[in-house]
């Protein structure tokens, strides 16, 4: 089945699986920081400023003395967390929001779309800037204003792939034996649209990610002392020069954690889209944060459901 | 003609909307814009008073039809912090932005068009491959990491161009606009070079290409005169797609090379909780993201006439 498929893929591949222990070695980190033997990512001290790394403090200290290994493992838990919180709001309300716009017709369907329409025309990060500043920074915030950007993304994507999927001969057939929208919604229509729904969302985790190392660098997210990969950078450029592992570490947890994702999302959609897979070599992805309406949906869902 | 006007009609309930969503999310969303401004320790009078200023106490409806009169009159408010019309600090700002946006567009096509041309003309081999690398790499790091790097080798450790402003003579216009607009720009080559690369291998098996062959075209002129063209249609939908997030990426890229600008403008304004102008902004680039969107329809018309029919 494809996930065997997917597993047999990712597992001969040498660099995504790397991708997949780094994924999981940083989540693990994250989860379980507290009980690591780390330094107090807050505890300041004036006697350790701005010293460079050192078997004492592997990744150096910040201005204020702060551990940057600390810091930087602190900070992968709020990239983490913004990631996939942005990821669940988006992909639930995004979801439903796509279903109802691409299986029902009439004047839900209309609204939806001319919303979604009327959102995907702000800049995402531009909204994502004003909405934190009125709500105020915390981490639910971030996440939600994030998500209000990445929500059309969603409720297009799954349109585009819900109006593919609706129209096949095992949606008519279902709906020629009385079966009931919500059962037709979620047996048939649902079940063949997670493939691209589970590409989309391990695609959209590091643009979220970024949108809140972007943030965070503007001085619009989670604020110090509260250790943030983008908030460290912000505080680090003063003195770039001077002591440049304190953009550096940061720089680099971004980096690698997004480049882990964009790699991971791209290996899982070539082993679950055959369309892709067979061209023997990968497509582009014309934008991660912005996926077009899809001209076919993963193929592999074809296997999956029975015709009824 | 006609396929101009009915894209035109199509936007307008798209700005429209866009418009309201503006109004309110200054006035809807939880937070007293107000309160906000003056901080914590404001008095309920002082509070009071400057929602009266701003407007705020007047019923929603009225407040909408303020809104939209001034609209309609280009009159975008005072700066609360600058006391100047928004439309007088978004006119200043604008065109140094767009000029940042128009760079980086280019950098991107002028490095990522001939990338994705030789990657598809040398498939699977080190530059193949290359491209690939640089299209991930173009999309994963952040773009003021960038922006810092560049900053770094070329002002501090090469000090060959500016660091900050954006020059008052054009010598020193497009000195300050170098590294900027690199930075801008960066994340889009590799999404060029990709789709180049793709659709150019794709149009290279099509039979009008087999044909043009056959006639005895030289290679060089098969793509320049004939695949290339097709080829680059995909692209167009990519910068279009992306103008909203380059115009982010300005945004940052102004703050990090100090240069004036939207992205200038909005922060100084979230920083001063001066509404006007973060409204005035928001305005502005849903209304930049609209035009460019029917300005990459148009132009995609113009290079496929099939979309026309």
């Amino acid at each position: 089945m494809k996930f065997g498929r997917l597993w047999r893929s990712i597992s001969r591949n040498l660099p995504i699986a790397i991708c997949v222990v780094f994924i999981a070695m940083i989540t693990l980190l994250a989860i379980f920081v507290q009980f690591l033997p780390l330094a107090d990512p807050t505890s300041q001290s004036v006697l350790f400023r701005l010293k460079p790394p050192s078997p004492e403090h592997v990744l150096g200290t910040d201005r204020l003395g702060r551990d940057i290994l600390s810091r930087v493992i602190w900070g992968s838990r709020v990239s983490l967390l913004v990631g996939v919180g942005v990821v669940a709001v988006s992909g639930v309300v995004g979801t439903i929001l796509g279903v109802i716009s691409g299986y029902f017709r009439g004047w839900p369907s209309v609204l939806v779309m001319r919303v979604t329409d009327i959102f995907l025309a702000f800049p995402a990060l531009i909204l994502a800037m004003v909405t934190v500043t009125i709500l105020g920074n915390n981490l639910l915030t971030v996440v939600l204003a994030i998500s209000v950007g990445v929500i059309p993304r969603f409720t297009r994507f799954t349109r585009g792939t819900i109006l593919s999927i609706r129209e096949r001969d095992y949606v008519e057939s279902a709906r020629a034996v009385g079966a009931s929208s919500l059962r037709i919604i979620w047996n048939h229509v649902l079940l063949n649209a997670v493939d691209p729904l589970i590409v989309l969302c391990t695609l959209q985790i590091p643009t979220a990610i970024l949108t809140e190392a972007l943030l965070s660098f503007l001085g619009l997210g989670i604020t110090d002392p509260t250790p943030t990969w983008g908030n460290m950078i912000n505080s680090g450029q003063i003195v770039i020069r001077e002591a440049p592992w304190l953009t550096f570490f940061p720089g680099l947890a971004i980096v690698l954690t997004v480049l882990a994702f964009n790699l991971l999302g791209d290996a899982i959609r070539d082993a679950l889209d055959p369309a892709v897979r067979d061209l023997g070599a990968p497509m582009p992805r014309v934008d991660a944060s912005l996926p077009a309406e899809p001209t076919h949906t993963a193929a592999p869902s074809r296997e999956l459901t029975p015709v009824s | 003609m006609r396929h101009v006007f009915s894209r035109l009609l199509q936007l307008i309930p798209t700005t429209v909307g866009a418009l309201v969503v503006v109004f309110l999310l200054m006035r809807v969303l939880p937070g007293d814009p107000a309160a906000a401004m003056l901080g914590t320790n404001a008095t309920p009078q002082a509070v009071a008073d400057l929602k009266s200023q701003m407007g705020l106490d007047k019923p929603l409806p009225q407040q909408f039809a303020e809104y939209v009169l001034g609209l309609a009159h280009f009159d975008l408010g005072r700066s609360l912090a600058l006391r100047t019309p928004v439309t007088t600090l978004i006119g200043q700002a604008v065109g140094p932005t767009l000029l940042l946006t128009l760079c980086g567009t280019a950098v991107s096509v002028i490095v990522g068009v001939p990338l994705g041309v030789i990657a598809a003309l040398k498939r699977r081999t080190w530059i193949d491959y290359a491209a690939s690398v640089g299209a991930l790499s173009g999309i994963s790091v952040p773009v003021f990491v960038w922006a810092l790097l560049l900053l770094l080798a070329f002002t501090l450790d090469w000090p060959i161009l500016p660091s900050a402003g954006a020059g008052d003579n054009p010598v020193d216009v497009a000195r300050s606009l170098v590294l900027p607009a690199i930075a801008t720009g960066f994340f889009q080559v590799g999404l060029i070079a990709r789709v180049t690369r793709s659709t150019l291998l794709s149009v290279l098996a099509d039979d009008y290409v087999r044909t043009a062959r056959a006639k005895g075209l030289a290679p060089t002129a098969v793509i320049a005169g004939h695949a290339l063209r097709n080829a680059l249609i995909p692209v167009i939908t990519v910068i279009g797609l992306n103008f909203g997030t380059l115009l982010g990426g300005a945004v940052v890229v102004e703050t990090v090379f100090t240069r004036p600008g939207l992205g200038r403008l909005i922060l100084d304004a979230i920083n001063a909780r001066d509404y006007p102008v973060i409204q005035g902004v928001m305005i502005i680039s849903v209304v930049l993201v609209v035009v460019l969107n029917l300005l990459t329809d148009l132009l995609y018309s113009v290079a496929d006439p099939r979309v026309r029919a």
